[in-house]
């Protein structure tokens, strides 16, 4: 009896790839305030807000600055870098990975946590200034995005997720 | 020859210009074209990060983290930014850009000779600042 006493469960489609396992302190997401998603073309995929009071430009506007600044402290951070002589010229795009890269920076407001993908998919997760280290938290992010929406056969690449 | 815990300082007017620039010890030479531009590059960075900020109130950027170095920055009410490039992790740079600005009050704004928003050449300022440079990285290396 007991083998059937299960049939509600198995009866459901098994789930085709679970969720890979959030990290250790990522916590319920209380403390994120706006998630950006770029590809590199700098098409913005994804754009969710939790808290943001301050809206100073329209959407499109606002992810165009977004992705400018990106694009401009990356090459600023490859060129600033003190430990390696060998560095290209400045204004020149960098290639994901190519170079020294940031990972975030603070402002008395906010923090930008920041993490670029060997294909070029930018995340960046705005929280709280004295909010610790987000890589694996964006890492997981990138999980979810590479399990679920790369691994969709309906979504075309470099279209808007939905 | 031990890591200098800090690798250059900059010091940028209110509109952007390079005023003073000095290295301790980069790998690889950064000629004047290419300080110069980074400058006004951060400057304008800082400009438009406070444009980004979700809640009001935002006065640029104080701390970049990247895998190489951290970048601490000042700004001053009237506008000069301070920035120091040092190694991940360094502490109390807050405190000694603090400490760099109160010299350059003291040995540049106070100087007759100096005129305003123009690069530093100072002695007094030079010599100050390579005391305070010397002084954090004997502190650091001390711990």
């Amino acid at each position: 009896m007991q083998f059937f006493g299960g049939s509600s469960l198995t009866s459901v489609a098994p789930e085709a790839s679970p969720a890979p396992a959030a990290p250790p302190g990522t916590g319920t997401g209380a403390n994120a305030q706006v998630l950006y998603v770029f590809n590199r073309n700098g098409v913005c995929l994804l754009y969710r807000e939790w808290h943001r009071p301050l809206r100073t430009l329209d959407p499109a506007q606002d992810h165009k600055l977004m992705f400018g600044l990106l694009f401009s402290l990356r090459s600023f951070t490859a060129k600033i870098d003190p430990t390696t002589a060998e560095k290209g010229n400045l204004g020149v795009p960098l290639l994901p990975g190519q170079c020294c890269s940031f990972y975030s920076f603070k402002t008395n407001t906010y923090k930008l946590n920041f993490m670029e993908s060997p294909s070029g998919i930018k995340l960046i997760l705005i929280t709280h200034p004295r909010t610790g280290d987000q890589r694996d938290a964006l890492k997981h992010i990138y999980n979810l995005y590479v399990e679920y929406v790369v691994k969709n056969p309906l979504y075309a690449p470099g279209t808007p997720i939905k | 020859m031990a890591q200098p815990a800090i690798y250059s300082l900059f010091i940028i007017n209110k509109s952007g210009g390079l005023i003073y620039y000095k290295d301790y010890g980069s790998a690889g030479r950064m000629d004047t074209n290419d300080s110069l531009r980074l400058a006004s590059l951060w400057h304008s960075m800082h400009a438009i990060s406070q444009q980004l900020s979700p809640i009001p109130g935002c006065t640029g950027i104080d701390l970049l983290q990247a895998h190489n170095f951290d970048l601490h920055c000042f700004q001053s009410l009237t506008g000069t930014k301070f920035f120091v490039i040092c190694e991940t992790g360094a502490q109390n740079m807050e405190t000694l850009l603090k400490a760099i600005y109160e010299l350059y009050t003291d040995f540049v704004l106070k100087n007759p000779f100096y005129e305003m928003e123009m690069p530093i050449r100072c002695e007094l300022f030079d010599l100050n600042i390579a005391q305070v440079i010397q002084k954090d990285r004997l502190a650091l290396l001390g711990r």
